[in-house]
């Protein structure tokens, strides 16, 4: 056994960590965050230029990663500077359905930045299960055409195509489609999400449409994609925990109330404590997903359930424990600590929350 | 031992009732019950509607003008505001400085100051926490030096809500550096318009501005605002924290986010299936209904118990502590419900003429702002941790 990542990977991590520490200041974060598009274009051709996008593709593909390892080091880094930039919503996933699907040339533009797909399978808002979609697709003598409503597609607005599920009359199970963003039919309505992003609701009324792959069969394609995107989602997690870690005990050792620092106080040491080894708990779930993303897809999925339940239960008290820790100060949006935590609790409701990943576990 | 309402409770219940049907405007009400923030022209407009009734000051004594109800008709009377959406009393000088002047206050100031809080002349704010100066209130460094007939104060306070709006300020300062900290303390009423004050707003991570930062730099004030003694304004907050009890434990905000949250759960849909049907949705909802309802109980008892004269003991901070735990955990299960949807950020859907996607239910679109936005009940007021050390100091007696 061996705990330490590689060469490559404490390479590519700290070429990311400078990248953020020199050109990703949080205040234009937050900026992008709040703008039309809900992230910063300019910043994401950057990514893709210093092959963040490349990391977490395979060869074969035209990437130089792909491995469970690769997207979480890519993905815990981006999570430390609270990276609003889709690279999960419009690269990672939709790649990695494309790169399935034999659309190569798509997802070479997409590595190097140049295309980003956005991808649509919830219609229902309360619910995280996207395996039985409503959306509609019909074969004319040219074409397929699509019929349906998408809601929190995330980062839809600004891309350039879109993958979406759909039933179809003529086979059973779930089929992908590939959606060009300018096609007739597609109307999209974005909306701001609350971590600084944007989604949007598609509806979609007799819209062209390419098959991607076999009809009714992409079931276990989604589920793979849904494996990477969260992956993906708990190792930013991860990063966004560690600098919320690394600010209350700045803030412990620093704040004095009643003439002592607060990290003197036991009632409030044990409470730091509890979290320290509670974000452990947390980067050992990770690193698990990570390493079964290659397993078969009953294991693959119980690892990715148990780190998602464990990031979704640990981020949201890290999240509401760090903010009591500060007090006021921890409430306001000129200290970063806010943010941060933002980003993390909503992290809970992306590809299921955990007690939709508890039960998945459970029932696995 | 009897928990049953009286006929004449249940009979008052209506009373309030038909008052709120007849009296609350739709369009505030909308607002309340989504968790937005009310305008300072509703907040005027609603305190006016109750004092036309008698009930803005429905905690007060008898004596000052109070309504005397029993504490099981101020609990009824909280519960059915909440339920209707009515937007809170603001409690800085209704039920926070009113309570210090009728205690200690001098006559010429009760008969000033009170009746100006009941007709809307004065919106009172709060200078007490300061940068350096939070939970350990104590430490507070704003000064007031006596000259001749005024006390000239200099210093910043923080976290003033809803400073924005007010013209008055009760402050904390600073009498005496040269004692213990707390014996050195005077509370004081400055008028916001005295040359040397500056308001400052402080955005919230929601993005809400409801706190500010107050800078007073050589701000002249009569020396007949002092409340009290000099250097006894210590004991004027912590009487003011002890007797702070109405509506301390939010029962019937909780109440009406239980009942809010129900609804949610049967229209959300979770793998397919009706929110309510989720196992580990409805035990997360059953242990927070379980826990209104002792608190409800605990509630009573403990209004009870003052009423007859008990304390005042640790029971405002258990009840503060209670209280704002159970809030928070209803917000934090209503973003739950929302699901997908929580991520949404769509304040603008309750503006006139929008007309973009209405992404969560309605009156959901604000939920996750306020969820955030409530992280602030467990600080605010002498933060629970605070509010713990108060409980074991007294109890533990060491």
């Amino acid at each position: 056994m061996d705990f330490q990542p590689t060469e490559e990977r404490r390479m590519l991590a700290d070429m990311i960590g400078k990248f953020i520490q020199n050109d990703y200041p949080l205040k234009e974060r937050l900026t992008a965050g709040s703008s039309a598009l809900g992230y910063c274009p300019t910043a994401y051709s950057t990514m893709a230029q210093l092959g963040l996008i490349g990391a977490l593709f395979e060869e074969e593909v035209g990437g130089f990663g792909g491995s469970g390892f690769d997207i979480a080091t890519v993905f815990t880094e981006l999570g430390k500077g609270l990276v609003v930039e889709p690279l999960n919503d419009t690269a990672l996933t939709t790649g990695y359905i494309l790169a399935q699907t034999d659309q190569l040339d798509l997802v070479e533009q997409i590595v190097l930045g140049e295309k980003r797909v956005a991808l649509g399978l919830i219609e229902n808002g309360a619910d995280y299960d996207w395996s039985a979609p409503e959306t509609l697709a019909r074969k004319t003598d040219a074409e397929w055409q699509l019929n349906g409503v998408k809601t929190s597609v995330k980062f839809a607005h600004g891309a350039d195509a879109l993958i979406v599920s759909a039933q179809t009359q003529s086979a059973p199970g779930i089929s992908l489609f590939l959606i060009e963003a300018a096609a007739t039919g597609l109307a999209e309505h974005p909306f701001q999400t609350v971590d600084g992003g944007n989604a949007c609701e598609i509806t979609l009324h007799n819209t062209p449409a390419q098959l991607l792959g076999v009809e009714g069969a992409a079931y276990p394609l989604i589920d793979a994609a849904a494996a990477r995107a969260t992956l993906a989602l708990c190792a930013e997690a991860l990063g966004l925990m560690e600098r919320i870690k690394d600010m209350t005990i700045d803030y412990m050792r620093t704040r004095k109330q009643f003439g002592s620092e607060l990290g003197k106080f036991q009632a409030l040491q044990h409470r730091v404590a509890q979290m320290l080894l509670e974000i452990e708990q947390a980067k050992s779930a990770v690193i698990n997903a990570a390493n079964d993303l290659q397993a078969p897809a009953d294991e693959r999925n119980r690892a990715i359930s148990a780190a998602k339940y464990s990031i979704g239960r640990i981020g949201c008290a890290v999240a509401e424990e760090a903010i009591q820790l500060h007090g006021g100060i921890g409430m306001t949006w000129e200290y970063d600590l806010g943010h941060f935590a933002k980003r993390l609790v909503m992290i809970d409701h992306e590809w299921g929350d955990q007690d939709f990943h508890l039960m998945r576990f459970a029932e696995s | 031992m009897d928990l049953n309402f009286t006929e004449a409770d249940q009979a008052f219940r209506q009373e309030v009732i038909e008052f709120l049907s007849v009296e609350l405007p739709a369009d505030i009400s909308r607002r309340v019950h989504a968790d937005l923030p009310v305008s300072k022209e509703d907040t005027e407009f609603w305190h006016a509607v109750l004092h036309k009734r008698g009930w803005l000051t429905y905690n007060w004594p008898k004596s000052f003008g109070g309504v005397g109800w029993s504490p099981v008709q101020q609990s009824i009377f909280e519960e059915e505001c909440a339920t209707a959406g009515a937007p809170r009393i603001l409690p800085f000088g209704l039920k926070m400085l009113a309570p210090v002047l009728m205690a200690f206050g001098s006559k010429e100031q009760q008969e000033h100051w009170l009746p100006r809080m009941c007709d809307g002349t004065d919106w009172w704010c709060q200078g007490y926490s300061e940068p350096g100066s939070g939970s350990d209130l104590a430490s507070l460094k704003t000064t007031a030096v006596k000259q001749g007939d005024h006390y000239v104060i200099n210093g910043q306070k923080t976290w003033t809500t809803l400073g924005q709006y007010a013209n008055m300020i009760f402050c904390l300062v600073r009498t005496n550096s040269d004692t213990k900290p707390q014996a050195g303390i005077s509370f004081i009423l400055v008028d916001l318009a005295t040359p040397g004050i500056e308001m400052r707003p402080i955005r919230t991570l929601d993005g809400g501005q409801e706190v500010n930062e107050v800078f007073f730099t050589d701000v002249r004030v009569p020396a007949s605002n002092l409340v009290g003694e000099e250097n006894k304004g210590w004991t004027y907050a912590k009487y003011l924290l002890a007797h702070e009890r109405n509506g301390i434990a939010n029962v019937g905000i909780s109440g009406q986010k239980l009942a809010r949250l129900k609804r949610l759960s049967l229209t959300q849909k979770r793998n397919g299936k009706p929110l309510a049907d989720d196992p580990l949705f409805a035990a997360r909802l059953a242990r927070l209904e379980i826990e209104l309802r002792n608190l409800e109980t605990t509630n009573l008892r403990v209004l009870d118990g003052f009423s007859k004269g008990a304390g005042p003991g640790p029971e405002s901070s258990m009840l503060k502590i209670i209280g704002s735990e159970l809030e928070q955990n209803f917000d934090d299960l209503t973003r739950r419900a929302l699901g997908r949807h929580a991520q949404a950020h769509t304040p603008q859907v309750f503006e006139p003429g929008y007309n973009g996607p209405q992404v969560a239910p309605q009156d959901m679109a604000n939920q996750s702002a306020a969820y955030f936005n409530k992280r602030k009940v467990s600080i605010y007021g002498g933060s629970n941790e605070i509010q713990k050390n108060i409980i074991t100091k007294m109890i533990l007696g060491l």
